[in-house]
C-alpha cells in the first residue's frame, strides 16, 4: 500500500479527466435507488403490519401459553391510518393544545439536543482517553480494563447517583440542571465505543509509516496530525456512529430513569399510560423516537462526507 | 412528584403563591423512574418528600431516619377492578385468579388484604401490570389494581369494542381496599427526623411549608377546575377531563378531614403497620418485619400549622366540601 496522499492525488486526477455530467449521473441514480429502497422498506413494513392485522387471529398466535405474535385488536395494533390521523389531531382537548406530531417533534428535539451534548462530551472524553493510551502504553494497561468495566454498571443504579450528585453541584452562578444529568449518562454510554475506535485508529498506521516519520525527525504532534489522525478516520467514523446511537438510547433511557420532563422518553411513558383509552396516541412518541435515531445517525453520516478524503476503506470497524 | 392531579395541592400552592406567602422558595422535583422520593430525602437531595406510608416504612426499617409530618390522604385510593360477570366480589374470591399488581412497593395492600383472608401469593397468580389497563381489557388479568383517581378513570375513558361506546361503571366489579383490613395510608409528607429534632430553621420551614401545602389543598378542593388546569400546564400530558377527574377523586381522599387535614390518625397508622408486617408478596418479601420507631410519625408540626391557619380563620377540616361530578371523555380528553 502506498501513502494516502498518492492515492488521493490519483483519484482527483481521474475525476478531472471525466466529463462532469458522467460523474453526476451515477451519483444521482445511486441516490435515487437508495431513496426508492428506503420507501420500499417502509411500505413493506406497513403492508406486513396491516396484513397481519387483517389475517392474524384476534388473540394473536400462541404456542402453548406463550404468545409469539401479538394480538391484532385495535387496542394492541391500531390501524396505521388511525395513527396518522391521530398525529394530526391536538394532543388533548385543552385550549391551545398543539397537534400530537408537534408535541412529539418538540420532545424529540429536546432529547436530540441532550443526546448531542452527551455525544460531544463523549467524543472529547473518548478521543482524550485514546490519545492518552496511545501515547503511554502504561496508561493503556491501566485504563482500558476500567473503561470496559465502566460499561457494566447498570443504568438503573447509575442514574439516581448522577442525579443526586448533580443536585449538589453549584459553582458560582452555575447550577447543575436536570438535563445535564441525562446528558452525562448519555455521554457515559457514548464515550466507550469512541475510545475503543479512536485507540484502534491511532494505533493503526503501519510501522514503516511511523518509522518514516521518525526518520524525518517529525515530533509527536506533527506525527499525530499528519499520520495518526488521518489513519484513524476509517476507525473513528463507525465508532462515532455507534457513539451517536448509544447517546440517543442513553438519553431516552436516562430521561425515564431520572424522571426528566419534556423529552421523548418521558412522553413514551406518559402516552403509554393513556393507551387504553387512546391507543393511537401511544404510537406517536414511538415514531418520534425512530425519526430521532435516524436523524442522529444521519448527522454522523454527514461528518463522514466531510471527512471522505480520509475514508480509504470501509471494511474497518 | 409528577405534575398530575394526585399532587394538585402542591402545584396549586406553587401556582397561587402560597409558598411565597410563607416566605418559602419551593422547587418541585419530578420523581418517577428510578428516582425514589424518600431516598432523595434520606440522601439530603430534597428537604421534604411525598410518598406512600408502607414504602417509607420499608426505607425506615433499612435505616432511613424519616418522619411522617402530615398524612394528606386520609383514606386509601386503591381498587381491585374485575369484570361485572367475573364473580370476584371480595378479596376472598381472588383465590385461583390472575391478580394484577404494580410491584415497586405499590402492591402491599393487595397482599395484606389477602393475608387477612388466609390467602397468599401462591394461591393466586400475580401478574405485573404496566402503565395502562390493556392487560385487563384483553383478559390477561382477572382483577387489576387501579387507583380511583387514575387507572379506574382510564377504564371509563376506553371504548368497549362490543358496543363502540365507553365502558360504564356497571361493567365492572370494584373492590376498594379502604373497605378491607388491608387498607394502608398513602400520600404523606415526610421530613428528615434528625433535622426536625435539632435544626431550628428546618422546624420553622416545616411549619411554613405545611401551611402552604394545606392552603394549596384547600384551593384544590374549592377550585378543582383551576387546580386541574395547573397540573395540565405543568405538563401532566393528560386531557382536561381525566385531569379534572383526578383532582376530584384526590380531593375525596383528603376531604372532609374531621381531625383537620394532614393529622395522622393513630388507628389508621397502626393498621398500616400491621398490614405491612403481614403482607408477603410473590417474591416472599415483606415491606417491614417489625413496628417502626415512634419517631416515624409526629402530629406536632401539622397541629402547629393548622393552629396558625385556624387563627387566621381558615377552615382546615373541609366541613363544606362536596365533590363535583366529572364526565370522562374518550382517552381522557
Amino acid at each position: 500500500m502506498t501513502a494516502t496522499r498518492n492515492d488521493k492525488r490519483g483519484e482527483v486526477a481521474v475525476r478531472l479527466e471525466k466529463p462532469s455530467g458522467a460523474v453526476a449521473n451515477p451519483a444521482r441514480s445511486r441516490l435515487l435507488a437508495g431513496f426508492l429502497w428506503g420507501i420500499a422498506g417502509v411500505v413493506s413494513i406497513a403492508l406486513l403490519w396491516e396484513g397481519y392485522k387483517f389475517f392474524g387471529p384476534d388473540n394473536g398466535v400462541l404456542i402453548g401459553e406463550l404468545r409469539v405474535l401479538p394480538r391484532t385488536t385495535d387496542l394492541a395494533m391500531p390501524h396505521l391510518w388511525d395513527m396518522m390521523v391521530r398525529l394530526a389531531e391536538p394532543v388533548t382537548r385543552a385550549d391551545g393544545a398543539l397537534p400530537l406530531w408537534a408535541v412529539v417533534a418538540l420532545a424529540a428535539l429536546l432529547t436530540l439536543g441532550i443526546a448531542a451534548a452527551g455525544w460531544a462530551v463523549g467524543v472529547v472524553v473518548g478521543v482524550g482517553f485514546a490519545l492518552l493510551m496511545q501515547r503511554w502504553r502504561l496508561a493503556e494497561f491501566g485504563l482500558l480494563p476500567w473503561i470496559v468495566i465502566s460499561q457494566t454498571v447498570p443504568l438503573i443504579a447509575f442514574a439516581p447517583v448522577v442525579k443526586s450528585w448533580g443536585s449538589r453541584v453549584e459553582i458560582g452562578s452555575f447550577e447543575w440542571q436536570d438535563w445535564m444529568s441525562v446528558a452525562l449518562i448519555a455521554s457515559y454510554l457514548a464515550f466507550f465505543p469512541i475510545t475503543v475506535g479512536a485507540l484502534k485508529g491511532l494505533q493503526s498506521p503501519d510501522r514503516i509509516h511511523v518509522e518514516l516519520f521518525e526518520t524525518y525527525a517529525s515530533g509527536y504532534w506533527s506525527t499525530l496530525k499528519k499520520l495518526r489522525f488521518p489513519a484513524a478516520v476509517p476507525y473513528l467514523l463507525p465508532a462515532l456512529r455507534l457513539g451517536a446511537a448509544n447517546a440517543v438510547i442513553g438519553a431516552v433511557v436516562a430521561e425515564v430513569s431520572t424522571g426528566l420532563q419534556g423529552g421523548i422518553g418521558r412522553l413514551l411513558i406518559q402516552f403509554a399510560g393513556q393507551a387504553s383509552g387512546d391507543p393511537e396516541k401511544a404510537w406517536g412518541p414511538i415514531f418520534g423516537a425512530i425519526i430521532l435515531g435516524l436523524v442522529a445517525a444521519g448527522s454522523v453520516a454527514l461528518l463522514g462526507i466531510i471527512l471522505k478524503d480520509y475514508r480509504r476503506t470501509e471494511e474497518a470497524a | 412528584m409528577l405534575p398530575q392531579g394526585q399532587f394538585a395541592g402542591y402545584f396549586a400552592a406553587a401556582d397561587q403563591g402560597f409558598f411565597e406567602e410563607e416566605g418559602l422558595d419551593v422547587e418541585i422535583i419530578p420523581s418517577g423512574g428510578d428516582i425514589v422520593p424518600q431516598d432523595a430525602l434520606a440522601n439530603g437531595d430534597v428537604d421534604y418528600a411525598v410518598a406512600w406510608v408502607p414504602k417509607v416504612l420499608g426505607s425506615i426499617e433499612q435505616g432511613a431516619n424519616l418522619t411522617n409530618i402530615a398524612q394528606i390522604f386520609q383514606t386509601s385510593g386503591t381498587l381491585q377492578v374485575s369484570w361485572a360477570d367475573s364473580g370476584i366480589d371480595s378479596v376472598a374470591d381472588f383465590e385461583g385468579k390472575k391478580i394484577g399488581s404494580w410491584g415497586f412497593g405499590n402492591e402491599w395492600e393487595i397482599f395484606a388484604a389477602m393475608a387477612a383472608e388466609g390467602l397468599d401469593s401462591s394461591t393466586v397468580q400475580i401478574i405485573t401490570q404496566d402503565f395502562n389497563m390493556n392487560a385487563f381489557l384483553q383478559g390477561d388479568i382477572d382483577a387489576a389494581q387501579a387507583m380511583t383517581y387514575n387507572e379506574y378513570a382510564q377504564l371509563l375513558e376506553s371504548t368497549d369494542p362490543d358496543t363502540g361506546e365507553l365502558y360504564q361503571p356497571e361493567d365492572f366489579n370494584v373492590i376498594s381496599y379502604e373497605d378491607t383490613v388491608g387498607a394502608m395510608l398513602q400520600d404523606a409528607i415526610w421530613a428528615d427526623t434528625e433535622r426536625l429534632d435539632s435544626d431550628e430553621d428546618y422546624q420553622d420551614t416545616t411549619v411554613a411549608f405545611l401551611k402552604a401545602v394545606v392552603k394549596g389543598w384547600i384551593y384544590s378542593a374549592e377550585n378543582p377546575e383551576s387546580a386541574a388546569e395547573g397540573t395540565v400546564a405543568a405538563g401532566s400530558g393528560w386531557g382536561p377531563s381525566h385531569e379534572l377527574w383526578m383532582v376530584n377523586e384526590t380531593n375525596k381522599l383528603i376531604w372532609p378531614a374531621d381531625n383537620g387535614i394532614g393529622v395522622i390518625d393513630e388507628a389508621a397508622w397502626d393498621r398500616t403497620v400491621e398490614g405491612a408486617i403481614s403482607a408477603v408478596n410473590e417474591t416472599g418479601a415483606s415491606p417491614i418485619t417489625e413496628a417502626p420507631p415512634a419517631a416515624a410519625w409526629s402530629n406536632d408540626w401539622i397541629m402547629k400549622a393548622l393552629e396558625e391557619l385556624e387563627a387566621d380563620g381558615v377552615d382546615t377540616t373541609g366541613a363544606d366540601f362536596s365533590p363535583i361530578d366529572v364526565t370522562l371523555l374518550e382517552g381522557g380528553n
